[in-house]
C-alpha cells in the first residue's frame, strides 16, 4: 500500500505523506547500490526537493517511489561523478552491477525492492551505542529528521546530531555490513533491532523526563516500525510478539491519562475507552507469536498484557494466569522488574502481604537501587494494608526517584492521603 | 579490509598450571592454522610480558625520554595481535569470536586499520 493511494490533498502534502512511507525504502536501496550511508541520504533529500518543484506542476507520478529512486540514483551519478575520489568506485559499482546483473536499477515501472530490512540491521548494528542505534532507526528508518529525533528524546539538536555523525563515521569507518544476518545468526542479531524499537516504545510509553506522561508520537513510531518489520519477517515470532506487546498495551493510552493530564493507573481506568481495534489484532498476533514453539519475552509480556485487555476490571482480571505466565517470563528472561511485576501480581492473587514479603526481598536488588517503581509498588501494598506511616515513607522514597511530572502527580496524591 | 584484533587480558587471568598453558597453546595453534587455511591472515604475534615494555618519548625540545613500563597503568594489558584482511565488520567479529584471546578472561578490540590513498 502506497500513501499516494490515501493522500489526495495538495501536492505539498502528497510529497511529504509519501517520502515519510517511502524514505526508509528509498534509503535501503541507495545504500544497497552505493554503500554509502551519508551518499545515501543526501540524494533522498535531492530527490525529495525535486519532487516538491516537479510534482506541483507535472502531477504526482504514479509509481512515486520509484520515481523519487530514480531521481536519487541520476543525483548520486551526478554527485560520484562530481567527485574524482569516488571514480574509482563507480567503476567498481559498474562491474558489481554487470556481474551480478540483478543490481540493475529499476526503471520507473518497476516496483521497487524493499531492502529495509537490511538497514534495519545496520542501524541496529550491537558496534553501534544503543542511542546511537535508536537514534538511526528513526532517522532512517521511521523518516524523523535530526531535530524531531532531537525533540522526541529531549536532548539538543547539536547533540543528536554529532551522535548520528559519530555512528555513521563508525559504519563507515569499521565497514559495519549492510547485510541481513544468516539463519544462523539471526536469533543472536534479533533481539537487538527488537529492544531499539522497544526503547523507542517505552520512552513514549513512560516518558524518563519531562512535563508529558505519554509521548505518543514516539509510541506511534515505533508501532509503525514494528509493523514495517513484521511485514518483513512474518514468521519471526518474537516479531510478531514485540508488536503484540505494543499494540496491547498502547490500547490504554487515552485511559491512561485524565483531563489534566494526570496518570491513571489500570484499576481505575475508563476501560470503554481503550482501543478495542488494537486489542483484536494485538490478540490475534499473540496466538501466532505463542505458537510453534517455546515462547519468547516479548510473547510473554504480550500474553499478560492481553489478560489485562480482556478483563472487564481489575478484580474480575484472571490473575492466577498473570502469575504463571509470568513465572514462564522469569524462566525465559529473569530480570529484578519482571519479579517485580510478578510480586505485584501475586500480590492481587494472594493480597498484599504475600507481594509485599516478595518486593522487600527485592529491596536488596542493587540493580533496582533508583527504580521508583519498587517503593511504590510498596508504597501501595502498605496503603492497602493500612500502615499508613510505611506506606507514607515508602511513597516519599519513590518521589525522590521518579522522572516525569504526572507520575510525581500521582504519588504526591497517593502520599497526601496516607498523611492526611 | 584490513583489521587488527588487539588482544587484552590482566596478568592474573594467565594460566597457571603446564597443562592450562599448553591446552591455550593448542587452541592458539588451531586458530592460527584457521585464519591462514581461510586466507584472511596478514600478520599475528604474541608480545612478551608488559615488565619488558619501555617507552619512548622525544619532547619538542628534541630530548628523548625513555622510561621503564607500558605508557599508560591499566589493568588490561595488551598481549598479541592478529592483522586480519577481511570483507566487513561482521566478518572480522566472527573471527574475533573464535579467537582464544576472546576468552579466558581477556578480550579482543577490534580495530579497522587506517587505509590511505597512494600518492
Amino acid at each position: 500500500m502506497r500513501a499516494s493511494q490515501t493522500h489526495s490533498e495538495g501536492a505539498a502534502g502528497s510529497v511529504e505523506a509519501v517520502f515519510r512511507e517511502e524514505r526508509g525504502r528509498l534509503l535501503a536501496t541507495l545504500v544497497g547500490q552505493f554503500g554509502d550511508l551519508d551518499l545515501a541520504e543526501e540524494v533522498a533529500s535531492d530527490a525529495v526537493a525535486a519532487a516538491l518543484e516537479r510534482w506541483p506542476v507535472d502531477g504526482v507520478p504514479g509509481r512515486p517511489g520509484a520515481w523519487l529512486l530514480t531521481t536519487a540514483r541520476r543525483k548520486a551519478v551526478d554527485r560520484l561523478r562530481r567527485d574524482k575520489a569516488y571514480a574509482a568506485r563507480i567503476a567498481v559499482l559498474q562491474a558489481e552491477a554487470d556481474r551480478s546483473g540483478s543490481a540493475a536499477a529499476p526503471a520507473e515501472d518497476e516496483d521497487v525492492p524493499d531492502e529495509r530490512l537490511r538497514l534495519f540491521f545496520t542501524c541496529c548494528h550491537p558496534a553501534l551505542p544503543l542511542d546511537a542505534q535508536v537514534a538511526l532507526t528513526l532517522r532512517c528508518l521511521a523518516g524523523l529528521s535530526t531535530p524531531e529525533v532531537a525533540r522526541a528524546f529531549l536532548v539538543p539538536a547539536a547533540t543528536m546530531a554529532q551522535r548520528i555523525v559519530r555512528a555513521k563515521r563508525k559504519i563507515k569507518g569499521a565497514r559495519i555490513p549492510f547485510r541481513v544476518p544468516e539463519a544462523d545468526e539471526l536469533p543472536v542479531r534479533m533481539p537487538g533491532v527488537l529492544r531499539v524499537i522497544y526503547a523507542i516504545f517505552t520512552e513514549g510509553y513512560a516518558a524518563s523526563a519531562g512535563p508529558e506522561l505519554v509521548r505518543g508520537d514516539l509510541a506511534d513510531e515505533a508501532i509503525r516500525l514494528a509493523r514495517i518489520l513484521h511485514r518483513l519477517l512474518p514468521r519471526e515470532r518474537e516479531v510478531a510478539g514485540l508488536l503484540a506487546l505494543m499494540l496491547l498495551v498502547d490500547a490504554r493510552r487515552q485511559a491512561r491519562t485524565g483531563p489534566d493530564g494526570q496518570l491513571v493507573l489500570l484499576d481505575e481506568q475508563d476501560r470503554s475507552r481503550w482501543n478495542r481495534a488494537f486489542i483484536e489484532e494485538g490478540r490475534g498476533l499473540v496466538v501466532t507469536a505463542l505458537q510453534g514453539g517455546p515462547p519468547g519475552p516479548y510473547a510473554l509480556q504480550a500474553a499478560i498484557a492481553a489478560v489485562h485487555d480482556e478483563a472487564a476490571d481489575v478484580t474480575t482480571t484472571d490473575w492466577p494466569q498473570v502469575v504463571a505466565l509470568y513465572d514462564v517470563l522469569a524462566d525465559v528472561a529473569p530480570s529484578p522488574v519482571v519479579a517485580l511485576n510478578r510480586a505485584v501480581a501475586v500480590a492481587m492473587r494472594d493480597g498484599p502481604a504475600a507481594g509485599l514479603v516478595l518486593l522487600d526481598a527485592l529491596s536488596a536488588d542493587e540493580r533496582l537501587r533508583g527504580y521508583h517503581l519498587l517503593p511504590a509498588a510498596q508504597a501501595d501494598l502498605l496503603r492497602r494494608l493500612g500502615c499508613r506511616d510505611e506506606a507514607a515513607a515508602a511513597y516519599q522514597q519513590a518521589l525522590a526517584l521518579v522522572g516525569n511530572a504526572p507520575e510525581r502527580a500521582y504519588l504526591a496524591r497517593r502520599l497526601e492521603e496516607v498523611t492526611g | 579490509m584490513k583489521y587488527m584484533l588487539l588482544i587484552y587480558g590482566s596478568q592474573d587471568v594467565a594460566p597457571q598450571t603446564p597443562e592450562a598453558v599448553q591446552k591455550v597453546m593448542d587452541e592458539y595453534w588451531a586458530y592460527e592454522k584457521a585464519v591462514a587455511d581461510a586466507g584472511v591472515r596478514i600478520a599475528s604475534d604474541a608480545l612478551q610480558g608488559v615488565e619488558t615494555a619501555t617507552t619512548v618519548e622525544v619532547r619538542d625540545d628534541g630530548e628523548r625520554v625513555v622510561t621503564d613500563g607500558p605508557f599508560a597503568e591499566t589493568r588490561e594489558i595488551l598481549g598479541g595481535y592478529y592483522l586480519l584482511d577481511v570483507p566487513d565488520l561482521d566478518a572480522a567479529l566472527d573471527w574475533a569470536a573464535r579467537c582464544p584471546g576472546a576468552q579466558h578472561g581477556s578480550r579482543i578490540e577490534v580495530r579497522p586499520v587506517m587505509e590511505f590513498e597512494q600518492p
